[in-house]
This record gives structure tokens, C-alpha cells and sequence, in this order.
């Protein structure tokens, strides 16, 4: 045996330490003690050296120093690694899409512009080849949601581990707009001035027909209970999507980018509150201009679901910097954010989009820590889970994961990830390729053919 | 105080900031002391503490307590790290077009008639350490054009300026769902099939060496010479080994078929770009000693790169392949230090073997290791210095010299940096966001 295919195998059987012999493929549940650990609880500050129990409920039991090791628990040494709360992506398409080119693998967009009712959740794909290849970074949870049109559903958070869609449902769905845009597409639109301006026109009347007809269907509704009828509204699937939402039940998360469109989506949501008697509550998402109109976003108290951070700037004459610098001038403007890769088969880049918001945000008050809160904490807020999850604090759900370093270094490796309390493996068809092929000898040696 | 004020700061801004009349023309050979940074050598390991002195753009002397001639510009690099100008061997930047894609053998068109030295993406991959790139034709045919090798000397409108002076001449291939897709596909002729494909390039290459015999005959026997073939000199040149080929690949079945016909045709120097499924015949690719030229991490963005691995260039390089990191993408350019630190968490890397990947080794594949991709005495002085370890993600690029002219500063950076501005240009005109690669890169003008 090579000397690194040992290594590897000796380190991913460290990792595995208190296992059966051979790799893992099912999660194991707890008891877990993770022992000899630094602990970035997040919420509460970082703890130099203490235990985490997870208990067989899928929860965190006990954090401490002095937390003591219940009878029964599996042992995991954290040998000095750090534990931190599972990494939140918030924004992709993971599940949705697997093969970018391959229209018959990708279920994002249906046909149609107005379909709230379309549920991402209907067809996440548990068995995604992507899930695995994701977890390896610390990335435990995504929201991931359908793309296209002006309403094309119903965005779901989802833990990136279970067989079932309801396996990894993380507590949250809300429904997506795509929020028209008002100006060129990009070079290549050559359309008039005056034709951009009635494509939005038209679209805007669009989203506020189904907004207006959907209140009045929840008005109708709401009647209907009041009176105690039985009798069922008509069927209206658009409508009834968006009942929750004119409730303030569900989040709306509203696309825009351009700086002029995120002005304009503000304006439309305040509208769009007032006509559901004040109760509408929005998120802004993409926001790649925000930086623009910071000041404004923070006015309107909208929160913002920022990303790709690693992307180019949106004009030729912006900075260089300006797209990495974007969540943190946001932030400094007092806005909340989260972070998203936007990323189906590479939303394990998450950690490194938040690295490079630190590192072009730290002049700006946005450093490693702000970043770590913006990829756990502060979605958990804005998801309205922060209850359940975001942190490791006893009580919540053991989505956490053991690294030997800060996990936005690319030469961190996480040695061992928790998902609801399941102790999930960190295999992947990525890494058997690279156990099968490292040193393919002896294997079969090809002869050297000359054919003419 | 207040009027005083605003005059002072509106003198301030054009001194400070960097402009386009700021910089000097593309043939100047700058000098400069960088005193005491850590030295990434790449080839001779990591010296701490170390001077570099450039002397008419190339490094004289690298050690210690290094006195600067005079006129010589000193940066003080204390606490910064060094390393050679990152060369990217696949990008489309700076190109007004990339695809000749009405025949499946294009060999007679040439990048070079395409770039366009304004594009403010050099400055923006300035800013992310690169200094060289391999500007390459498309993936829409078996046999695409002639490749052309530039430096960034940002400040130049003049195209010819930015050619990198004797670097070798290179072409692009292609194999697998592009070409089939375009062609076969697209336009009802061959190829449509892998098998096709390798039809394509036996019948070219016997073409080509057929042509070049009835030359040589005609010359001795002095009779006058057949018709020119630009497309025919090409792929002859191919042949005589005056050409390096840079192959679009991804999968391991069609890496071996072009082996097999590199053999059978006796051309010995090779590269296969992208090449997802490398690791899968690494043994192979060692023993012809051809190059690999990679992604950290893109896959799935279509079928042929579902099998792959972010471990691919760790197997490549432990299997004693030439192996590199390239961008492909306008944005990622920016960012390569971070796709080669990637390899340190898919397969353990040393420090020198990830910085390999965009610094010497993509030079070698190239063929312009002589001149680039390491810091070593007599070698251009193309560096880029970095604010932390080049391989963390809270780095960042503080200067990059080509020609030991300081192409990039980030201390000079101020809004709209750009060269040019195209009046025809409606403002504001926001590019968003495309999610990774929607398809290929390689394919755009097809």
C-alpha cells in the first residue's frame, strides 16, 4: 500500500473512530460525547476546551467544560478540533438540479409565470450525487428553490441528509419571486428603451394580479371560517400559496439585483403590505448591487440572502472588490444577512464565499466572525428557526460538524458532521474515486497499441 | 478650511489613484527592490525574510539585506508573501471572439487577430496575482485555431504589445460533446460520435503529412511548390513537433484515443485541458509525459463531467503528471491562488506542489518555463504579493508586476479603472451573476 493511500485511510479511520471496521454509508444515531473540543457555540461566544453531548433525541444535551459523558454515549475526541454549527446555505439549487446542461435532470423552472404552489420540497432528490460531495465542507443545511418566471414556488430549507423530502425538511419554506427586471439583460439585449420599459410594466401587473387576487381569496377565506362553512373555496392553487404569505405566515423571499430593481422590489413590497393589512413579511435576496442602496435596505428593514460572493462586479466600471465587499457594506449599513453560493454541485464552496467576505469585509467590521454568523445565526433568524438551530447551545438540534481548523481554510478538513443528532458519514463518490484511483497499481496495465 | 479642503481632495484623488495615462507603455522594463517579504521560489523552496532585486523587468538577485541602486523603487513587503505571476493556461479573456465553428478543422484562424487589450478583465485577473495567460480558441471543432500566449501588460492599447515574445505557437483540439454537439449534431456531418472524432484527426494529420511530402518533393526536385494551405501548414507543423496541441478533453476513453493517435503520428508534446476524468488514466498520462490543465472543482455542469473529482489534480500530481489549475471563466481568473489552496483540502498538497499548479507548471505546458513560473535568478520578474500566505482564503493581492513594472496596485485602486470606454455603451449596463458554468465557456460565438 502507498504511503498517502495509507494516510487517508488512516485518517478516515480516525474519523471514524469508535465505528465498525470499513467505511460507513448509514448515519448513526446517538448517544455522542464529542470530548477535548474547542467550541464556537456562535450565540455564545467560543469555549477554549469543553464537551458536547448529543443526545438519542437528535439534540444537544449538555455544553461545557464540565459537561460529563453520559453512560452509553459513543465517544468522539475532538483531539483539539473545533465543533462549530452546521453551515447554512441560503440560496441554491441543490437537489433541483444535477446535470447543468441536461434539461431532463433539472426541475427549477415549470412552465408558467404565476405557480407559488409549486413545492421544491416535491422534488428535491435525497439521492442528489451533489448531497454527499457538500457535506464535506461543513455545509449541513440549504435552502434551495425553484427558479424562472415571476412566481415559480415554494423554496424549501432542507438538511442535506435523510431518504425522504420530509427526512430533510428543516422547518422552512417560502415562496420565491423573481422580481421583474427593469433594465438591459446585458449587452447582448438590444431591445428599445421604450420596450424594456412595457416588459416591466407588463410584468409588475402581472405579479399585482396575483397578489390582489390572492387577498381576496384569503379574505374570502377568512370569511368562510368566520362563518363556519363548509363548503370549500374554488379551487385556486395560485391563490391559496399565497394565503400564507399575505398572513405573514410564510416569508416572501424577493429576487432583485440591479441596484434600480431592488428599489423598485422595495417599493413593490411596501405596496404589496399595505394590501395585506400591514401582515406581509420579505426577505430581499441576491442583492449583488445592494452596496448601491445599502442605506435604503436598511431603512426598509428587509433582510438580505446575499450571493454569490465570489463573482465578478456587475458593471465594467465598478472596483474589483466590490462584489466580495458586498455583504459586508451591507452589514455595516445595519443590514441583516446570510450568505449564499448560489451553487447546486458546488454549494460545498459556501465556506469560501463567507472566507472572502471576511477578507475584503474586515476593513469594512465584517471578519471571520460576522462571516461564521452569516452562514449559521442569521439564517436560522430569518428562517425563524434560530429556536432549533444556528448554534450550539443545549437545547437545540445537533447539526454540527468537528473541523481541525477555521472551516473557511481550504486546508481544513471537517473530521466529522452531525445532521439532527445522526453522526452522517463523509464519504462521497468524489472521495472513492480518489481512494479507487490514487494508485491504480497494480491494476490492469494497458498494453500500448499502435493501430494504422 | 472648508474650501481649502475640497481643492485638497479633489488634487488628492488623481495623484492617488492609478489611471490609465499613469501607466507606462507595454515595452517598459521596470526596476524595483522588494525588500524582505517570505519568497514562494516555487522551485527552491520558501525563503523568509528575503529581498528581490529587478533590474530591467528581470530578477537579478534574490537574499538579504539587498541595497537598491539608485533611482531604484523600494517596496517594503515586510509581513507579505511573494510568489511568482500566476499563469492561467486556459482563458477567453480579452477575446472578441472565440469560435470559428464552421468546419471541424479551423487550423488557419489565430487568436491574435481577436484580442483586445482594453478588456477591464486583465485588470481584474491583475488584481488576483496573474500576470500570463493562454488565450484559447473554442471547443466547437475537433481542430480549432492557433492559441496566442499573452502578458498582462495592462495600460496598452496596442494588441501586439500583450504578446508574450517567443512563446511557442500552440492550437486548440477538442474532443467529445462539443465538437459532436456543433457538428454532428448541429449540422448533420461528422463528427457525431467519439469514434468520429478520431476519424477526423487521422484523416487530417495524413492529409497534412501527405502535403508536406509533395513540398519537400517539389523542393528537391525544384519543381514549383503546390498551392499554400494555411490550414495544411498548420497541422504539418503539428506534425514536425513546431506546435504544442492544448486538447479540450474531459473523459478517460478519449484522453487514450488521442494518445494512441499522437503515437501512431510520432508528435510527442501534449496538454488535455480540463480533462475531468485524468485521474482515471494517470498512469498513462505519465508514461507519454503529457500535461493535464484542470479545474479545482467544476463539474456536473454537463454529462461528460459527472464522474469526476475535486481530487483530480492530487492523483494527477502523486502520479507524476505535469499538472495545472486553469480558470476558463473571467472570474475565477481572479481567484486561482484559491482553487490551487483547494488541493490541500482534496488530497493534502504541499504548499510547493499546489503553488506549482498555477506558477511552473502551467509555464512548462506552455513552454515558457524558461522565462516564467518561478522565482529564480535571470527569469522575467513577474510577481505577485500577497497581504497573507498565498494559499489562505483571507489573502489578498497588494501588487502584481510584469516586466517588474507594477501593473497592479492596490493601493492605487480607484473606481473605473477602465482603458476604454465604448460611447455606443448604454448606461448602466448590470451583467449579473450566471451560476458556474451554464454549459461551456468554450462555446460562446457558436
Amino acid at each position: 500500500m502507498s504511503k498517502p493511500l495509507f494516510l487517508l485511510l488512516a485518517a478516515v479511520g480516525l474519523a471514524h473512530a469508535a465505528d465498525a471496521q470499513g467505511p460507513q454509508y448509514r448515519a448513526q444515531p446517538g448517544p455522542f460525547a464529542l470530548t477535548d473540543c474547542r467550541i464556537e457555540t456562535v450565540a455564545l461566544g467560543t469555549m477554549e476546551r469543553g464537551t458536547v453531548v448529543i443526545g438519542a433525541d437528535g439534540r444537544i444535551a449538555a455544553v461545557g467544560p464540565d459537561a460529563a459523558v453520559p453512560a452509553g454515549a459513543a465517544v468522539v475526541p475532538c483531539n483539539g478540533g473545533t465543533v462549530y454549527p452546521g453551515l447554512v446555505d441560503s440560496g441554491t439549487r441543490i437537489g433541483l438540479q444535477e446535470i447543468g446542461s441536461t434539461q431532463v435532470t433539472v426541475d427549477l423552472n415549470e412552465v408558467g409565470e404565476v405557480h407559488p404552489q409549486m413545492r421544491a420540497l416535491t422534488a428535491v432528490n435525497p439521492s442528489s450525487v451533489h448531497i454527499p460531495v457538500t457535506r464535506v465542507s461543513g455545509v449541513t443545511t440549504a435552502l434551495t428553490y425553484p427558479r424562472g418566471g415571476l412566481m415559480p414556488g415554494t423554496a424549501a430549507l432542507v438538511n442535506l441528509h435523510g431518504y425522504t423530502p420530509d427526512q430533510m425538511a428543516a422547518g422552512f419554506e417560502g415562496v420565491v419571486v423573481e422580481f421583474p427586471r427593469s433594465g438591459r439583460r446585458g449587452s447582448f439585449d438590444r431591445r428599445e428603451q421604450a420596450a424594456i420599459d412595457k416588459a416591466f410594466k407588463d410584468a409588475l401587473e402581472k405579479l399585482d394580479e396575483a397578489w390582489n387576487g390572492a387577498a381576496v381569496y384569503a379574505r374570502l377565506d377568512s370569511a368562510r371560517s368566520a362563518s363556519g362553512a363548509d363548503t370549500p373555496l374554488p379551487y385556486q392553487p395560485e391563490f391559496a400559496a399565497l394565503v400564507p404569505v399575505l398572513r405573514g405566515e410564510m416569508l416572501l423571499l424577493v429576487e432583485a439585483n440591479a441596484a434600480t430593481d431592488i428599489v423598485k422590489a422595495m417599493e413593490w413590497i411596501a405596496s404589496a403590505r399595505a394590501r395585506s393589512g400591514g401582515r406581509l413579511r420579505a426577505v430581499l435576496t441576491g442583492v449583488a448591487e445592494g452596496w448601491r442602496v445599502a442605506d435604503q435596505i436598511a431603512a426598509a428593514d428587509l433582510a438580505c440572502l446575499v450571493g454569490p460572493v465570489m463573482a465578478l462586479p456587475t458593471r465594467a466600471s465598478d472596483r474589483y472588490t466590490r462584489a466580495y465587499e458586498n455583504v459586508a457594506l451591507l452589514a455595516q449599513a445595519g443590514v441583516l444577512v446570510a450568505i449564499r453560493s448560489e451553487e447546486s454541485e458546488n454549494v460545498r464552496n459556501l465556506p469560501f464565499h463567507a472566507g472572502f467576505a471576511a477578507a475584503y469585509g474586515e476593513r469594512l467590521g465584517f471578519g471571520p466572525a460576522e462571516a461564521l454568523a452569516a452562514v449559521t445565526l442569521n439564517p436560522a433568524r430569518i428562517f425563524g428557526v434560530a429556536d432549533r438551530r444556528g448554534s450550539i447551545e443545549v437545547g437545540k438540534e445537533a447539526t454540527l460538524f468537528i473541523a481541525d481548523g477555521d472551516p473557511f481554510e481550504p486546508r481544513t478538513q471537517v473530521t466529522a458532521l452531525f445532521i439532527d443528532g445522526l453522526r452522517v458519514p463523509l464519504v462521497s463518490r468524489q472521495s472513492e474515486l480518489y481512494e479507487e484511483y490514487l494508485d491504480r497499481s497494480p491494476g490492469l496495465e494497458r498494453p500500448i497499441q499502435t493501430m494504422q | 478650511m472648508k474650501p481649502l479642503f475640497v481643492l485638497l481632495a479633489a488634487l488628492a484623488v488623481p495623484v492617488l489613484a492609478q489611471t490609465p495615462s499613469s501607466l507606462p507603455p507595454a515595452s517598459t522594463r521596470g526596476d524595483v527592490l522588494i525588500r524582505n517579504a517570505t519568497v514562494h521560489t516555487v522551485t527552491r523552496g520558501t525563503l523568509e525574510s528575503t529581498d528581490v532585486l529587478v533590474r530591467d523587468g528581470r530578477i537579478a538577485e534574490i537574499g538579504t539585506g539587498l541595497r537598491a541602486p539608485s533611482g531604484v523603487t523600494i517596496v517594503d513587503a515586510t509581513g507579505q508573501h511573494l510568489m511568482p505571476g500566476i499563469i492561467d493556461a486556459h482563458s477567453h479573456l480579452a477575446l472578441s471572439s472565440v469560435n470559428e465553428a464552421t468546419n471541424p478543422i479551423v487550423a488557419e484562424v489565430q487568436m491574435r487577430d481577436s484580442v483586445d487589450p482594453a478588456d477591464i478583465g486583465i485588470y481584474r485577473a491583475l488584481a488576483g496575482g496573474v500576470t500570463t495567460a493562454h488565450l484559447m480558441h473554442g471547443s466547437a471543432n475537433p481542430v480549432g485555431g492557433e492559441n496566442e500566449t499573452i502578458k498582462f501588460r495592462w495600460g496598452s492599447l496596442d494588441p501586439d504589445g500583450l504578446l508574450f515574445e517567443g512563446a511557442p505557437r500552440t492550437l486548440k483540439f477538442a474532443l467529445g460533446e462539443n465538437p459532436t454537439r456543433v457538428h454532428g449534431q448541429g449540422r448533420g456531418i461528422r463528427p457525431s460520435t467519439r469514434m468520429g472524432i478520431e476519424q477526423v484527426y487521422r484523416e487530417a494529420f495524413t492529409e497534412a503529412r501527405l502535403y508536406r511530402q509533395r513540398q519537400d518533393a517539389a523542393r528537391a526536385a525544384r519543381q514549383p511548390l503546390p498551392p499554400y494551405d494555411r490550414r495544411m501548414e498548420t497541422l504539418a507543423d503539428i506534425l514536425a513537433g513546431d506546435v504544442l496541441v492544448h486538447c479540450h478533453s474531459y473523459r478517460a476513453d478519449e484522453i487514450l484515443m488521442l494518445l494512441d493517435v499522437f503515437r501512431d503520428f510520432g508528435i510527442e508534446r501534449i496538454t488535455f485541458q480540463h480533462a475531468n476524468e485524468a485521474f482515471k488514466v494517470a498512469p498513462e498520462l505519465a508514461a507519454f509525459g503529457a500535461g493535464a490543465s484542470v479545474f479545482s472543482d467544476w463539474w456536473s455542469y454537463k454529462f461528460e463531467v459527472y464522474y469526476s473529482t475535486a481530487f483530480n489534480a492530487s492523483i494527477l500530481t502523486r502520479n507524476g503528471v505535469r499538472t495545472s489549475l486553469n480558470s476558463d471563466d473571467d472570474g475565477m481568473i481572479r481567484t486561482l491562488y484559491h482553487e490551487a489552496a483547494k488541493t490541500q483540502r482534496y488530497g493534502d498538497l504541499t504548499d510547493d506542489e499546489a503553488l506549482a499548479l498555477i506558477t511552473i507548471n502551467p509555464a512548462w505546458q506552455l513552454g515558457i518555463d524558461d522565462r516564467v513560473g518561478s522565482i529564480e535568478v535571470g527569469k522575467d520578474a513577474d510577481l505577485a504579493l500577497f497581504t497573507a500566505h498565498p494559499l489562505s482564503v483571507y489573502t489578498r493581492v497588494s501588487m502584481t508586476f510584469v516586466d517588474g513594472i507594477a501593473r497592479f496596485d492596490a493601493a492605487r485602486d480607484g473606481d473605473d479603472q477602465r482603458l476604454y470606454v465604448d460611447p455606443s455603451e448604454d448606461v448602466p449596463n448590470v451583467r449579473l451573476h450566471a451560476n458556474g458554468l451554464q454549459g461551456d465557456a468554450c462555446l460562446r460565438d457558436v
